[in-house]
């Protein structure tokens, strides 16, 4: 479909630079070395505009419009061809284009202190952005000396309440798990290896990898289990919720298929479900076999999505044994879903946190689990709303590979990301520096730790936990009375 | 011979316990017994409970008695041997091993196995197996031998539903019954039948103490996925 036109200007060079770094085939070059444009095949990942020695490229909207119609958008017309001429399931990538759902966060403004209480200068005073998460232990125990006993379960550490999300290898290249895994590791932090397995490569990161069971069980085994730092059993994904993956034969090559250990040029089907869960009972016998397998010495995470009873899931999932309940929201990412799916299932990150973290701390087992939240986190002024709501702490996909180069033309589910970051293409994933990577994934989580730290300050605070469902720091605009209701925030000026 | 009462002996014990060969007896509904178990050989007398050698990782579970659900969860490599039938969700999304049942096995069985390079799962049933038989199987191979069924079906419904790869050989001439148009249902031959059953079965039948020629009796009909219907043909990228 074209949706894009591709012109350059007279200060082109023809150094065909943007013919190599297209891989999309949308430049090419002609028999005179000249440049041929196939607008058709552009997606407008900006990577020939970006490395343009002249800046002689402008990719725009094609102004050939559809003619306007108040119903049908051009988008709907085109998808409806597209479907009348394959008969196909539309797949899409990235996180939810929904129309008319609000961004929450944008709609939620922080406080800070003025003349009544002192704001604290994180340049000057210690600011605590470090949580644990996990099981916390009903009561202090003592030993006969009187001595307090160690009865914490086990937990994970961060230095500052943002990890990455989980994100497949094979959805994503080596190279991007290496420059993840890395920065989690120099950030005192975590990454997810998503369902596609980790590889042997990423061992020596274990104290800071999360490890992930999905219903494909790929990669899975009890080795696996005992390299990470914490495991996760993954129900859904907000980008998908109640429907399974399916990696695409293409992208099973190489290492790809030694990880996930499916034979190459197979699809790769995770199943809707897990098909040894059909209830809460199923999954803590889930969450208890993983426990057995590796010694009751990890935290056991439970991934869903966020989705219409999403409190009385939590709820079910606290009382499984989970140590940590991790929730995807509407406009999560994914490396390829169903469109349909993608924007249309499941509701936005904020209204989730905000009703879990009530339900859980009405039925008194808030601190029975940690809460991670997830699904469109763009900087840390969403992470400071999202933990003031009721989360422990956030997790970053988008962002973080946006920090790798990914301008979101969501064209992942294609395999030939010109960032070198959602493809198994050596030539392309090569594009991507490991090193320098983690050297920006580390430097973006830093300057979100410091913006975090400078607005806990403003508002007096210098603890991550005191802002943990601190809803009095939020106050809402632009929102009704049931929206109110469910963040559990009052209007500005109240 | 080392051997525990589960019930007195507490399951720790038997846990921490590093002997190459251990019996445990009285099991009444214990779960996760055997679960992530790398070496040895566990002799396991009475009903364990669910989970039972989840993630087996290469001992050897022999069960006197029947187990429950999801037996040899994501397990990896070993031997799970069961003088009697299986619950729900048997061997589900294994991954490497053998795992063979004597009686029937519950609905669920085999779903989502697989197989890479020499690491092959193999299920063998030797009663019957119920609905959802081998759904979503990505490799490996299910063989059904419906001993004391002769005559009737030993599949339910849905068998193989969404099966990808690997091969389901069931003992029988009947066809499965609502088989999925996405499969393809063959007579297996006799060399295919020498050559890849004969060795499974003679390996299932010399655990039991049956003789081997009884579960090649009659016919194999094979299902396994029709390859120009895959799942790619699915989709139309936006």
């Amino acid at each position: 479909m074209r949706r894009y036109r591709i012109r350059k200007d007279e200060s082109c060079v023809s150094c065909l630079r943007c013919v190599r770094e297209c891989s999309f085939g949308a430049i090419t070059a002609g028999d005179d070395k000249s440049l041929v444009f196939h607008h058709e095949k552009c997606t407008d990942c900006q990577r020939c505009v970006s490395f343009c020695p002249a800046g002689a490229i402008y990719i725009t909207e094609d102004e050939n419009r559809f003619r306007r119609n108040a119903v049908f958008s051009e988008d709907d017309i085109k998808e409806i061809r597209l479907q009348a001429e394959t008969g196909g399931v539309l797949l899409s990538s990235m996180g939810a284009s929904g129309r008319n759902v609000p961004i929450y966060f944008d709609k939620m403004l922080l406080n800070a202190s003025q003349v009544t209480n002192p704001s604290i200068d994180p340049l000057r005073e210690p600011m605590e952005t470090a949580v644990f998460l996990g099981q916390r232990p009903e009561g202090i125990e003592r030993n006969q000396m009187g001595d307090i006993e160690d009865n914490l379960p086990p937990h994970l550490e961060l230095k500052t309440p943002i990890m990455f999300s989980a994100m497949s290898y094979g959805a994503i290249s080596l190279n991007v798990h290496k420059a993840l895994a890395s920065a989690a590791e120099k950030l005192g932090i975590y990454w997810n290896t998503g369902e596609g397995g980790l590889h042997e490569s990423l061992y020596p990161y274990k104290e800071h990898t999360i490890v992930q069971v999905a219903s494909g069980r790929f990669g899975v085994h009890e080795t696996y289990l005992n390299t990470a730092a914490a495991i996760e059993i993954k129900i859904g994904q907000g980008a998908k919720p109640g429907i399974g993956g399916h990696l695409t034969g293409k992208k099973i090559i190489g290492d790809v298929s030694k990880t996930r250990m499916v034979p190459e040029g197979l699809d790769a089907i995770s199943p809707a479900p897990h098909h040894d869960i059909y209830s809460i009972e199923d999954l803590a016998q889930l969450v208890m076999s993983i426990k057995e397998a590796t010694h009751y010495e990890k935290p056991v995470i439970v991934k869903v999505a966020a989705v219409h009873n999403i409190a009385p899931i939590a709820s079910g999932i606290a009382r499984s044994g989970a140590d940590i309940i991790s929730i995807d929201g509407y406009r999560g990412g994914t490396g390829a879903a169903p469109k349909r799916i993608r924007d249309n299932v499941g509701i936005p990150i904020e209204l989730a946190i905000a009703s879990v973290d009530q339900r859980l701390r009405e039925e008194r087992i808030r601190d029975r689990v940690s809460v991670i939240v997830s699904g469109g986190i763009r900087n840390s002024s969403d992470a400071v709303k999202a933990i003031a709501l009721g989360a422990d702490a956030v997790s970053i996909g988008t962002a973080a590979l946006c920090a790798l180069g990914c301008h979101i033309c969501a064209s992942c589910h294609t395999g030939r990301c010109a960032w070198g970051l959602a493809t198994q293409i050596p030539e392309l994933t090569k594009r991507l520096d490991p090193e320098k990577g983690a050297e920006l994934l580390v430097n973006l989580v830093n300057a979100w730790t410091r913006e975090i730290k400078e607005i806990m300050g403003g508002m007096g605070i210098n603890s991550i936990e005191a802002l943990r469902g601190n809803r009095m720091a939020l106050r809402g605009v632009d929102l009704n009375e049931k929206e109110l209701e469910i963040l559990g925030i009052r209007y500005a000026g109240e | 011979m080392n051997i525990f009462d589960i019930r007195k002996d507490g399951r720790d014990v038997i846990r921490r316990f590093d002997s190459n060969e251990i019996t445990i007896t009285g099991c009444l509904g214990e779960r996760y017994i055997g679960c992530g178990m790398k070496k040895g050989v566990l002799h396991v007398k009475g009903t364990p409970g669910n989970a039972l050698a989840a993630y087996l990782d290469g001992g050897t579970v022999y069960v006197d008695g029947n187990v429950q659900d999801a037996a040899a969860d994501t397990m990896n490599a070993g031997l799970l041997a069961v003088n009697g039938s299986a619950g729900d969700a048997l061997a589900y999304g294994m991954r490497g091993g053998r795992v063979y049942v004597l009686g029937d096995a519950g609905y669920r069985a085999g779903v989502h196995m697989k197989a890479y390079e020499d690491k092959k799962s193999i299920l063998v049933i030797g009663g019957r197996a119920g609905s959802f038989l081998g759904e979503y199987l990505a490799g490996g191979i299910i063989i059904v031998l419906g001993l004391g069924y002769e005559d009737k079906r030993i599949t339910g419904y849905f068998c193989g539903n969404g099966m990808y790869a690997g091969t389901i050989y069931l003992r029988t001439d009947k066809e499965p019954l609502n088989l999925s148009d996405k499969l393809i249902k063959r007579t297996v031959g006799d060399d295919e039948r020498e050559r890849i059953i004969r060795p499974i079965v003679t390996d299932f039948a010399s655990r039991f103490s049956i003789p081997p020629e009884r579960c090649l009796e009659g016919g194999f009909i094979a299902i396994e996925a029709d390859k120009s219907k895959s799942y790619s043909q699915l989709y139309a990228a936006v």
